[in-house]
């Protein structure tokens, strides 16, 4: 049975750097091979969710969302613009991270098995992307001693899921007993970014933010809130004095090469057979930091 | 044909006949004699009870039929009926010989494809595809090899052209416009030039045209098979959550203008199929396009959005004062601004309506320091009327991050324009500059 992944993303109408990381990790899982093939399918761009499944010439499809939390998207949007059939998102069975997978059809296309897995930003093995994330923005393979950590959430008070998944990996970082302090902060909640610094007594934190691509919030609002820079265009340096602590802003933790790591982990524990894809994309992406620069200006 | 083919073919016939474009083949091992149990036959002849040595000889002796049976059969095993279409469609299979294409695909005869094929380079059968010339050539042993570019390039030497072979290099090609901007709409006839794929496998074309124009294959072959599915806006309106909830409120004369102003050959080279409703047609043109659109686009959708938003608002009644060529200048630069031709008004071309200086002009001159016309507040009691800044607008919903949260909020509330296409309009010659 040949088997397809099709990775899900939001994609944008004004940011052209929005759907960059789907297919830099559609890249990296098309060169380790795995799939007969690797299609990726936008909400905002094309081929769009309503379409994607029709470009797609396996038995078997994988659809992985590339979100970082359960919700809006992931309940509602994607299984209504595949046209699953019979999705009821009780099948999840999910208390807000546990969603795995579950198999379905989809009217858009006869005779395939569509195998709909949980967001990558709530797999468990996320927490090592957003440790490797601070490893590529500090060139140290082995940060942690004398660092803090901050996991950076959107935050909203109407979906308490998106602070579940931020404080989930969080733990589970602090857990590791690797960094001198973790924390979880938001943009539109308490604990806040903008009091980074208040929160950690390490002198040199690296900030995380749990979003999929670079764009507007990471790139302008973030690095403005923390007082990196007064005006994003003018870029930010990395790290960053403010109030006597040195922030190593790492961007968006989904345009790490390792996230690529995450929506295999999602299509095997769906059944995806993939050989030795998993080890080769860790294999692959374990960079020295050499093109790990973050870049301040987002462009308009 | 090379052995392999022979190979397969030998294989193929001692399982079953084969009977494809032209060439008949069968084995038949209950003649009872191994000597005179296989048969070939094409639309130059047919050879009868030939031993396994005669049958591969005949086999060599029309190369042409066994190459095309192994391209089509085996080479392309497992490919959806739409791709082995497409393909089909490029070399016009349903329509000519496997001797006529094979010599119109060597560029030794009139290319037959869907344009000729002048000043193309290879030679071969063209085929236009949105913005798109494919030219399909033979490669060794019957293997297609399909050539890519913009068809205003269709003259331009290869020497002159950003030449890739990994098809994936499409993506990054095709992603802004000639003047650099972002195209959030992969079929705005924006598809900007100067590149060339060469010798493109079968496999690698299909990839790159996934890249440019996504599903268009798909869907081109659902709508030539009869079974193109058609979601009209009333069913798409309905089926939008969060944000996108309110466009059912857009009355029929709404759609109208969206499908007149958005969905014309002009802004996206799709040939608009939906309606407002089944039996219910829009009067708006659909276009010409090659590949159908089957359903509204999230573009339409997002400015369905902000049009359902404006469209709420009241009339009402201002009073301004201009002068005719005013009101005619204000006129033009709508009308420059919605043709997309801002930039090709020279800068000293103060007889155009949307010429900078013009507008400059009219400002200075009809405008206060709030931006109102006339110096008329928009709301009748404001005096100090706050001009909203569309870009921050934009920023404050557009969500370019992953918007994984529940609030059903996502883009920002309206979609920017399709990009203009990239008619190169022609400067009119009424240059009255006084040049020194």
């Amino acid at each position: 049975m040949s088997q397809a992944l099709v990775i899900v993303a939001h994609g944008s109408h004004l940011n052209p750097d929005s759907s960059a990381p789907t297919h830099d990790h559609a890249d990296t899982i098309r060169a380790v091979g795995g799939f007969d093939e690797v299609q990726t399918g936008f909400w905002k761009e094309e081929p769009s969710l309503r379409e994607v499944l029709r470009t797609v010439e396996s038995d078997e499809v994988f659809v992985v969302p590339l979100f970082v939390s359960e919700g809006y998207f992931t309940e509602q949007v994607i299984p209504r613009e595949l046209r699953l059939d019979g999705w009821d998102v009780s099948d999840w069975d999910s208390d807000g991270l546990s969603a795995d997978h579950v198999t379905l059809t989809a009217t858009d296309v006869d005779g395939k098995r569509v195998h709909y897995c949980g967001p990558v930003g709530t797999h468990e093995s996320m927490t090592d992307v957003i440790v490797r994330r601070a490893e590529t923005i500090t060139e140290d393979p082995e940060v942690g001693e004398g660092f803090g950590l901050a996991v950076v959430g959107h935050g909203t008070e109407r979906n308490e899921n998106s602070a579940k998944a931020i404080y989930y990996h969080a733990d589970r970082i602090a857990e590791m007993d690797r960094f001198e302090e973790v924390q979880a902060l938001f943009m539109d909640e308490e604990p806040e970014v903008d009091d980074v610094t208040d929160y950690f007594e390490s002198e040199d934190v690296v900030v995380v933010p749990l979003f999929i691509a670079d764009g507007f919030h990471t790139q302008e609002d973030i690095p403005e809130d923390m007082g990196l820079t007064d005006d994003y265009r003018t870029g930010y340096d990395v790290p960053a004095e403010v109030d006597g602590h040195r922030i190593w802003y790492a961007g968006a933790v989904g345009t790490e090469g390792l996230m690529a790591d995450v929506i295999l982990e999602r299509a095997v524990e769906a059944g995806a057979d993939v050989g030795d894809a998993v080890e080769r994309v860790r294999e692959r992406t374990r960079r020295t930091g050499t093109d790990a620069g973050a870049s301040g200006a987002a462009g308009d | 044909m090379n052995d392999r083919q022979f190979e397969a073919l030998h294989e193929a016939v001692r399982a079953e006949p084969v009977e494809f474009d032209g060439l008949h083949a069968a084995y038949d091992p209950d003649s009872g004699d191994e000597e005179s149990a296989y048969r070939l036959a094409t639309p130059d002849g047919e050879w009868a009870d030939l031993s396994e040595s005669e049958f591969r000889e005949r086999a060599e002796s029309n190369p042409w039929y066994v190459s095309n049976w192994y391209f089509w059969e085996r080479h392309l095993d497992g490919r959806s009926p739409a791709r082995r279409a497409f393909l089909r469609r490029l070399e016009a299979a349903d329509h000519h010989t496997v001797e006529e294409r094979y010599e119109a695909l060597s560029g030794g005869a009139e290319a037959v494809g869907e344009s000729d094929a002048t000043g193309a380079e290879p030679a071969g059968m063209v085929t236009e595809w949105g913005q798109l010339r494919i030219v399909a050539t033979l490669g060794a042993d019957g293997t297609r090899l399909y050539h890519l570019r913009h068809h205003a390039d269709a003259d331009a030497p290869l020497t002159d052209l950003d030449v890739h072979t990994d098809p994936l290099d499409a993506r990054r090609l095709t992603k802004f416009d000639d003047r650099g901007r972002y195209r959030p709409l992969k079929t705005a006839p924006s598809l900007p030039t100067g590149w060339a794929f060469t010798d493109l496998r079968a496999g690698d074309l299909l990839s790159a045209m996934d890249a440019i124009y996504p599903a268009t294959v798909e869907n081109w072959y659902r709508e030539e098979a009869g079974d193109l599915d058609v979601t009209h806006w009333s069913e798409t309106a309905e089926r939008q959550t969060g944000i996108y909830g309110i466009i059912d409120e857009l009355d029929r004369e709404g759609v109208e203008w969206i499908a007149e102003s958005c969905c014309v050959d002009s802004q996206c080279l799709k040939r608009r199929e939906w309606q407002f409703a089944e039996g219910d047609e829009l009067s708006a043109d659909g276009g010409t396009g090659v590949f159908p659109c089957r359903e509204p686009c999230s573009l339409v959708v997002a400015a369905a959005r902000k049009w359902t938003t404006l469209e709420r608002e009241e009339e009402r009644e201002y009073t301004f004062h201009l002068t005719p060529s005013e009101k005619e200048q204000i006129e033009e630069i709508v009308d420059s601004v919605a043709e997309g031709e801002v930039d090709d008004i020279r800068e000293a071309d103060v007889y155009e309506g949307a010429n900078r200086y013009r507008a400059r002009f009219l400002r200075a001159k009809r405008m206060d320091d709030h931006g109102n016309l006339g110096g008329v507040p928009t709301e009748p009691d404001d005096h100090e009327e706050h001009h909203e800044d569309e870009h921050a607008d934009h920023e404050d919903d557009e969500d370019d991050h992953d918007a994984g949260d529940d609030h059903g909020e996502d883009d920002h509330d309206a979609g920017d324009d399709h990009d203009e296409g990239d008619d190169a309009h022609e400067t009119h010659d009424a240059d009255a500059s006084d040049d020194q």
